[in-house]
């Protein structure tokens, strides 16, 4: 358990952004904006990725962060903002999903 | 999102300030509410509620959906003395999710053998306040009895506006410290949010149950934030 009061700024995945930000990188911010059921990551949480794929945080215990890199690439692509909602494997359209029977809806958008 | 929002979100998380990101979800756009900002309707509702809980969620508002991610600097709780009552208060807080800082000068009492996994300072609460203040999103309790260590920090408190000031002691005892504060320039209406006799009143006896009294007063201020100015919570 991180007991610290302070930002830890190198994991902080927002403080990361910004500092790719100033790299003059492409960047995506993902966010978990509802979960149902058993979900790893609480509202709020963030994955943050650049266009070249390396991202930091997460949205989930890793089973979908891989799915949500691919959609953060097209949407530094594109500029369009997308919703994505997953659930468990094979109850949903997409090919990964949440082991622990949660659905969440990851909320992908472009960094300027 | 907008590179300036988020630069502004960082510095508020970083300088340990409130703020809620609002993002609509249909356009996208995103915008910082710091706390004490007026927002009408339903979403000033929902932000208010967000401040208060520290919890993000989606919400409906004027025929929208929002986001609203939710970022409270993470509460602490300071105790000026490191005595028995502290001793009991340490391990709780750290447990309901609030970390201790004890500070106190006195060598014999702030020992790591009495403090085991504690930040502890044994210095004089002006030097370390110094060098890390207290802020809206620290408690403070006052538990040495010796005003020479407890009323600095007790007027920093107040100053900080800290969400929570407690002071150990009577009601006589505390009668000649509020005449001090007054006389280190604290205003009567700032005096009067210090809790003392310290703690909720659960009949706490042993040192131990006094430790459960503060900690329940400190969840109590931090969950009812901001609700006495509306007449909320007597």
């Amino acid at each position: 358990m991180n007991e610290s009061i302070y930002l830890d700024e190198a994991r902080d995945p927002l403080i990361i952004a910004e500092g790719w930000m100033k790299d003059g990188k492409d960047v995506a911010i993902a966010t978990v904006v509802e979960t149902w059921g058993s979900a790893p990551r609480p509202v709020g949480s963030h994955l943050v990725i650049d266009a070249e794929g390396n991202f930091h945080g997460s949205v989930s215990g890793g089973c979908v962060e891989g799915a949500v890199v691919t959609e953060a690439m097209d949407v530094i692509g594109s500029g369009k903002a997308r919703m994505l909602e997953f659930g468990v494997a094979d109850e949903t359209a997409w090919q990964v999903g949440l082991s622990c029977g949660g659905r969440i809806k990851v909320y992908v958008e472009r960094l300027g | 999102m907008d590179p300036y929002v988020l630069k502004t979100l960082n510095e508020e998380r970083r300088a340990r300030r409130a703020a809620v990101l609002v993002t609509d979800l249909g356009d996208g756009r995103d915008r910082i509410v710091r706390e004490g900002d007026q927002v009408a309707g339903e979403l000033g509702t929902a932000i208010a509620r967000a401040f208060r809980t520290g919890n993000s969620e989606s919400v409906e508002a004027e025929g929208r959906t929002f986001f609203l991610n939710a970022h409270l600097p993470r509460p602490r709780l300071v105790v000026i003395g490191a005595v028995h009552i502290s001793q009991a208060l340490a391990p709780m807080a750290r447990i309901a999710g609030y970390p201790v800082e004890i500070i106190d000068p006195r060598t014999a009492f702030a020992t790591p053998e009495r403090f085991p996994d504690v930040a502890l300072h044994a210095e004089w609460p002006e030097d370390v306040l110094t060098r890390t203040p207290l802020d809206s999103y620290t408690a403070l309790a006052a538990v040495t009895h010796d005003p020479k260590i407890d009323d600095f920090a007790l007027k920093a408190a107040l100053d900080a506006r800290c969400f929570y000031v407690g002071a150990l002691g009577s009601r006589k005892t505390h009668a000649k410290r509020v005449e001090r504060l007054l006389a280190l320039g604290a205003g009567a209406d700032q005096i009067a949010r210090i809790h003392a006799p310290i703690g909720l009143d659960i009949g706490a006896a042993s040192p131990a149950e006094i430790a459960v009294a503060v900690l329940a007063q400190t969840i109590h201020a931090f969950r009812s934030r901001g609700l006495e100015a509306k007449g909320a919570v007597a």
